[in-house]
């Protein structure tokens, strides 16, 4: 594999990225004090391990990612109904990243391993496919952010056939921002939010979010000058103690958002407050079915057993997993002692080390500490071969 | 990944659309698009579904980013972000990368 500081910046124009990466430098500087930043994406985190970019973070910038995984907060109840219900007999469909997640006992992948139906599938029109195709039960283990959560909510709309089912671990991002911003030892100064995300509830909702908890939100791409310039935007607001939100990403993103989109999520789903995976309790942050949609809901259709799973096996090594304090910014996978370890991406123990979107899985693959890859220099011995 | 690969569409037939993300032809739904769609407009995909159409006067711009990332890949460069469209266009969602 190439350079990720040579060849990839090159590609993304060079001097544009040393340009912003001296903007970033000068308003630190000029702030005379170190400042700590959050992304709260996955794909921002990618960008940034994959071309180096903290290379071309001033040292003093700080620029941790929050819970931007939508599958690394699935609590661990979450995924025991899934595996209680494939254990069950019940033909599970689910998205390819919640395969390895570990519950309380085994993953779905164990779950098949032992002999249960569980498909893999791109969307949730394919999991409606299957059990169209079928009379068997399908339930779809629905997990994700309000993007993807409005495709659930779209098939659920549109009568699916009897024997579909959600089960959903659809999360929803605002609130867990505001818990993220409260948080006793959090010195976050400022929010990139994710994108995506954004493109349905729009720019605008970060505007009292802003003015609330006194601090400033971009919205900003995934190429890698984007997410510089959202952070040069994102500093510039911090040092100004400017706390209101910009959109940088107005090709996806709107001030109002999509309102179908809005319209439809709201009819489906009602936001309870629930866990995020080693996080917290996050008021408003699950998103569940509404009683009209009771019929279609795999918890109030089938009887879940996850009692027994729990008593097959204690979690072992999952008690030292720091995914949340990672994800809550005050701690960094080289701070997990199983990191690299006992916790792999073949053998993960937390769910930050399973998706792609993951903060462990993305060091791991980039190579540990993907600050120390030099801008425009050779890769030094941090990277993974 | 939500990169937002923008996708031409060909033809619509209800709530389906056909669109061709460089060369590559998909069925995405419209489900939850907020603007009407007529054959021509690019559409952002995620997860099958349309949720944004992208507005005409950014269309150049974006095409001409991902005609280079791509452009890059067929000239056989290592463009990680390029291996993300691609990835992306095959449809195999982002399972185990
Ligand atoms: S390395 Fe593994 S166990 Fe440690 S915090 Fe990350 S996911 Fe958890």
């Amino acid at each position: 594999m190439s350079d990720p500081a040579t060849s990839e910046m090159r590609f993304r124009d060079p001097a544009r990225a040393k340009a912003l990466g001296a903007r970033l430098a000068e308003l630190v500087a000029a702030a005379g004090r170190p400042i700590s930043v959050m992304h709260v994406c996955g794909s921002h985190e990618q960008a940034i391990a994959r071309y180096g970019l903290r290379a071309a973070f001033p040292r003093g910038l700080d620029v941790t990612m929050g819970p931007g995984c939508p599958v690394c907060v699935t609590d661990l109840p979450e995924i025991d109904e899934a595996v209680a219900l494939a254990r069950a007999g019940v033909r599970v469909a689910t998205y390819g990243d919640m395969l390895k997640v570990p519950g309380t006992a085994m993953s779905l992948a164990d779950a098949q391993a032992e002999g249960a139906r569980i498909d893999v599938v791109y969307s949730v029109a394919q999991a409606v496919e299957l059990a169209r195709a079928t009379r068997d039960p399908i339930v779809f283990f629905a997990s994700g952010f309000e993007t993807t959560a409005v495709a659930t909510a779209a098939v659920l709309v549109s009568d699916p056939p009897p024997n579909f089912t959600v089960l959903s671990a659809h999360k929803y991002i605002p609130p867990v921002m505001e818990i993220v911003a409260e948080m006793p030892g959090a010195k976050v100064e400022g929010f990139l939010a994710a994108g995506h995300a954004a493109t349905i509830t729009g720019s605008a909702i970060f505007d009292a979010f802003a003015a609330q908890h006194r601090r400033p939100v971009v919205v900003a791409g995934f190429e890698p000058l984007d997410v510089l310039a959202g952070l040069v935007a994102l500093v510039e607001l911090v040092v100004a103690g400017e706390a209101r939100a910009v959109n940088c990403y107005p090709r996806c993103v709107t001030a109002e958002g999509n309102k179908v989109a809005q319209a439809l999520l709201w009819r489906v789903f009602q936001p309870i407050g629930g866990r995020w995976r080693g996080i917290a309790h996050v008021p408003s942050g699950n998103l569940r079915l509404r009683d009209e949609f009771a019929h279609v809901d795999a918890r109030r259709r089938f009887d879940i057993d996850v009692a027994s799973l729990w008593q097959m096996a204690p979690p072992a090594l999952v008690e030292h997993c720091v995914c949340g304090d990672i994800m809550a910014g005050i701690a960094a996978p080289r701070d997990c002692s199983l990191f690299g370890r006992a916790c792999t991406p073949d053998t993960p123990v937390g769910a930050c080390m399973v998706s792609s979107e993951g903060t462990c899985r993305i060091w791991h693959q980039y190579g540990g500490v993907p600050d120390l890859v030099q801008l425009g220099a050779r890769p030094d011995a941090a990277r993974a071969p | 990944m939500c990169l937002g690969v923008p996708g031409r569409v060909l033809s619509i037939d209800g709530m389906i659309a056909v669109v061709d993300f460089w060369g590559v032809k998909k069925q995405v739904r419209l489900d939850v698009i907020d603007e009407p769609v007529v054959p021509g407009d690019y559409l952002l995909n995620h997860v099958g579904y349309a949720i944004r159409r992208i507005p005409p006067e950014d269309i150049a711009e974006t095409l001409a980013m991902y005609d280079e990332l791509l452009g890059e890949v067929r000239g056989g460069g290592d463009d990680l972000m390029a291996a993300d469209v691609r990835g992306e266009l095959a449809g195999a969602g982002k399972a185990d990368v």
